[in-house]
């Protein structure tokens, strides 16, 4: 009998019962073998459909090989899952430039990325922006940066002040539209007018600024369509700032619901 | 009526408007569901509750 399983992106087929050295014999070699998404540390036994990644450090891999290296980490046909999604972010600041580049990470097919603002040195202490975007649109910036990070990801970018005029139409594509604004009224204006005109998911952030408790931090479904990520008390103003690890714990909380919203669709 | 969850006494009826400038919340900061629908926020002040409704507000603070 042969299975056949995955290697570097392509389908091979061998013997049942053989151990991963096995495929040293097909000519696979690599400094790391990732094994169903973890680092593989014995010779496992091949089982039919098992994916597999030998990735020599120091290589620049094949085009064709790259993606595959790339997200030799995640869970099984997460990848190819997330290929075929799309997700809109309104904002690029501190949540909305990190969650972005998350997004990006994961391998999210398509996103859709707005904000009318560029760069300033006070975005640095916490946006994932670098020196030399200072002046540039947040959009353009976020946009080269992905990339570098993930070229396999369709970016669609829009500099646009979001308002309850245009935001049926701008997100009409997107069935997920996370909320990334900085200003509370602007919050509520998009999550009652998406939720009100359209059967559109929603994930917000509110309450993610100072250096208080990051447990604090958590995830709710409020609404049957709307997700609110924060401790929903702590608002940034005079006195408590916003910095890089609450915000980014908050913009990791709006990313994971968004992963497990594209998964279980 | 529950609000969030939490059991209390609506003495009389009241739009929406009206209950959440009571309970200290700036209506343009957010958004409610009443028996389980959302109310648009320009529907506040036309919609009236009672004691037995059902409401859920979510308030959104600054920051991102």
């Amino acid at each position: 009998m042969l299975i056949t399983i995955t290697v570097n992106g392509k389908n091979v087929t061998v013997p049942e019962n053989v151990g991963l050295t096995y495929l040293n014999e097909l000519g696979f070699f690599g400094d790391v073998v990732i094994y169903n998404g973890f680092p593989a540390s014995e010779n496992v036994e091949l089982k039919n459909d098992d994916t597999l990644c030998f990735i020599k450090k120091g290589v620049k891999p094949l085009e064709d090989e790259l993606e595959h290296y790339m997200v030799s980490r995640h869970t099984p046909f997460v990848y190819e899952k997330l290929k075929n999604s799309l997700v809109a972010v309104a904002g690029l600041g501190g949540l909305g430039s990190n969650i972005a580049v998350m997004l990006a990470r994961l391998g999210v097919g398509k996103l859709f990325l707005v904000d009318f603002d560029v760069v300033e040195p006070s975005n640095l202490n916490r946006q994932s922006y670098y020196i030399s975007d200072l002046g540039k649109f947040k959009t353009d910036a976020i946009k080269s940066q992905i990339e570098n990070i993930n070229p396999y990801i369709d970016v669609c970018v829009q500099n646009v002040k979001v308002d309850e005029n245009n935001v049926c139409e701008l997100f009409f594509e997107y069935d997920i539209v996370c909320e990334a604004f900085d200003n509370a009224e602007s919050k509520a204006m998009l999550v009652n007018t998406l939720l009100t005109e359209t059967d559109k998911t929603v994930v917000c952030g509110s309450g993610m600024a100072g250096f208080f408790d990051a447990n604090d931090i958590k995830t709710v479904k409020k609404f049957d369509r709307l997700y609110v990520c924060g401790d929903e008390i702590n608002e940034a103003k005079s006195g408590s700032g916003l910095m890089s690890p609450r915000v980014s714990v908050c913009a990791g909380h709006q990313a994971n619901v968004i992963l497990q919203l594209l998964l279980e669709s | 009526m529950l609000v969030n969850s939490v059991e209390m006494k609506l003495e009389e009826t009241c739009n929406i408007k009206q209950f959440l400038e009571s309970k200290n919340y700036n209506p343009l900061f957010v958004a409610v569901e009443l028996n389980g629908e959302i109310v648009s926020k320009n529907k506040f002040e036309e919609t009236n509750i009672n004691d037995e409704d059902t409401l859920e507000i979510v308030s959104f603070v600054g920051g991102g």
